[in-house]
């Protein structure tokens, strides 16, 4: 066997999710390469070639690939596959932009967001907002998949020496182009990789009131992540929403203020190790799922909070 | 040459009918298939968003007896879109197909009664994986040339977030998934896109492939007028047979099993004892 990561990077350094999508490789067991498709992106390729355990880091280095257009990734990914049993990719917009393209490619059905591996072609997968673990057996001769970050553990970073080469033509569709990025800065930790995360929904009413919770969150170090609700009204960014169709999270510490618990958030959510909810509704579902809930007015009791760290 | 004025009855936002005039100077006009600009939207039947779904209890599949069906909501804005480039008279025509059980006929009707113009329902009694939604969508794409495929970005029974992507790469047409925001310019299209990051530009050549994301618009309510035109309108039926589709399925579904369960919390007094909880019981914050 031999599995092909596709990871995710800035063409300077690799993104922390493609860690964790090594980690699903090796449970699957074989040579593990990475694929590195950038622009100039010979500083991604070095540092992915420390990663522990890989065996070969390939690169594809050329203007058409800078944005990862799915147009031109795809073939590229379809092109290098014949020489593997597997192509796996985080399920992060990238991932999952490009990874079903692949898929039709090579005629295969593709399977999303594996959390766990049973064998080599036997995989589990949450399907209806994580109401439902799925396990699922491809009989495709190539396994096409996103991988679910959170549910594996991530790989050291270093101690690797992989041999790095070039591989793989010049695909470039020619019919779509990135124009453009809007990106919020800030000091926080990215949602995906902290460690703690405080969230806001509906409940903090606008967003001016999240000062209330970046206030709480500096003090623990934490991200700050919101529930579709609050995003929809406007308050924050898409970026900031958790959820089936946002971000899945699972920190250490996830508190959750003011956020009701639709199914929809509760599945981008569920399996942080600690839940926390501060809510005034003492029958909103979040009560449900979280360890230690505080039914009390949020206004009220965030700046207790930020007051007693 | 013929003066290509068209002018037509549409259903108006309030009563039902915009006086739609779609000329020759419309900005895709003259340079992009003569004066139309036709848009297929695919839909999907799933259950209703507001319902959790558990698996049976012999773990064979997700039991969705009795339980209340209806237009996948991604799909339900990608309807919605179409529907409104067709009111700002740059679609000129907006097809619904659903891929599915008889059943989905009722909600090819949801999409008429939105605004589409007609409809065609691929009959299958089993459950299409996305490859073969995806081919069945081609040879759809085959028959009718559209210029734009709008999807929803995923349907939130399987949570694939595959079928747009797919037929992108069957058609060989470009992709813009997650798309909180559309524009149309001539032959091509600039798309917002919602990422991890926060929202990338792309610009796309059409025909193009576009999934929604959940703030591309907000779908309207159809009204009971509507919902009556609707019924006339026309649903061609056919087969992924009849469509020269393999529809053999790549995967097979072990077990469906219900998720661990947490084990229930405990609600605190106040703030005071929340903060001892995370110190020294939890130990998640020091």
């Amino acid at each position: 066997m031999s599995i092909l990561v596709i990871a995710e990077h800035d063409n300077n350094e690799i993104k922390g999710a493609t860690l964790n999508t090594i980690a699903a490789a090796q449970v699957i067991g074989g040579d593990v390469d990475i694929l590195i498709a950038g622009a100039n992106c010979g500083a991604a390729a070095e540092a992915a070639a420390k990663i522990a355990g890989i065996n070969k880091v390939v690169v594809a280095d050329n203007a058409a690939y800078e944005f990862m257009l799915a147009e031109n990734v795809a073939p590229l990914v379809a092109e290098l596959a014949a020489n593997y049993s597997h192509i796996l990719v985080p399920a992060t917009t990238n991932g999952k932009n490009v990874i079903p393209r692949v898929g039709a490619l090579l005629d295969v059905q593709p399977i999303s967001d594996i959390s766990a591996v049973i064998s080599e072609d036997t995989f589990q997968r949450p399907i209806y907002a994580g109401n439902i673990v799925a396990t699922v057996q491809s009989s495709d001769r190539i396994k096409v998949m996103t991988v679910r970050t959170t549910a594996f553990d991530p790989v050291a970073a270093e101690g690797g020496n992989a041999t790095i080469e070039a591989a793989g033509g010049v695909h470039d569709a020619g019919v779509s182009e990135f124009k453009g990025e809007e990106v919020a800065k800030s000091d926080r930790p990215e949602l995906t990789a902290a460690d703690v995360i405080v969230s806001g929904g509906r409940g903090m009413q606008n967003g001016e009131n999240f000062e209330l919770l970046y206030k709480v969150a500096d003090k623990l170090g934490a991200a700050v992540g919101a529930s579709r609700a609050a995003v929809d009204a406007g308050f924050v960014p898409n970026e900031m929403q958790v959820g089936q169709t946002g971000k899945i999270v699972a920190p250490d510490l996830y508190i959750a203020v003011g956020i009701s618990g639709a199914i929809q958030h509760l599945a981008g959510m569920k399996d942080s190790k600690v839940i926390v909810c501060i809510n005034k509704d003492e029958d909103a579902p979040i009560f449900q799922v979280a360890d230690y809930g505080l039914v009390a007015d949020l206004f009220k009791a965030l700046p207790e909070l930020d007051e007693a760290l | 040459m013929i003066f290509p004025l068209k002018i037509g009855i549409m259903a108006p936002p309030k009563l039902g009918a915009v006086l739609y005039l779609h000329p020759v100077y419309s900005s895709h006009s003259t340079t992009y298939q003569g004066w139309f600009m036709k848009i297929l939207v695919a839909v999907k039947r799933v259950a209703d968003y507001n319902v959790k779904v558990r698996a049976k209890s012999d773990n064979t599949g997700p039991d969705l007896a009795n339980v209340k069906m209806a237009i996948n909501p991604f799909c339900e804005i990608a309807v919605e879109e179409a529907v409104r480039l067709k009111e700002k008279g740059i679609a000129t025509e907006v097809i619904v197909v659903s891929i599915g059980a008889q059943a989905a006929q009722e909600q090819v009707r949801t999409a008429l009664a939105l605004g589409a113009d007609r409809g065609i329902l691929v009959k299958t009694e089993t459950d299409l994986e996305s490859l073969a939604v995806a081919k069945c969508l081609k040879a759809i794409c085959d028959n009718e040339s559209p210029d734009i495929v709008l999807l929803g970005k995923q349907a939130i029974d399987g949570d694939n977030n595959h079928t747009g992507q797919m037929l992108g790469a069957l058609t060989g047409w470009a992709q813009a998934t997650f798309a909180s925001e559309l524009n149309i310019d001539g032959d091509s299209a600039t798309v917002v896109r919602e990422v991890d990051a926060g929202l990338q530009t792309i610009k796309i050549k059409l025909p193009a492939i576009v999934t929604a994301d959940l703030r591309l618009n907000e779908p309207r309510y159809a009204s009971l007028p509507n919902i009556m035109k609707a019924k006339k309108k026309t649903i061609d039926n056919t087969t992924p047979e009849e469509l020269g589709v393999d529809v053999a399925p790549r995967t097979t579904l072990l077990k469906a099993e219900p998720p661990a369960e947490r084990k229930a919390g405990i609600k605190v007094e106040d703030v005071a004892q929340l903060v001892d909880k995370l110190k020294n019981e939890a130990k998640v914050i020091s």
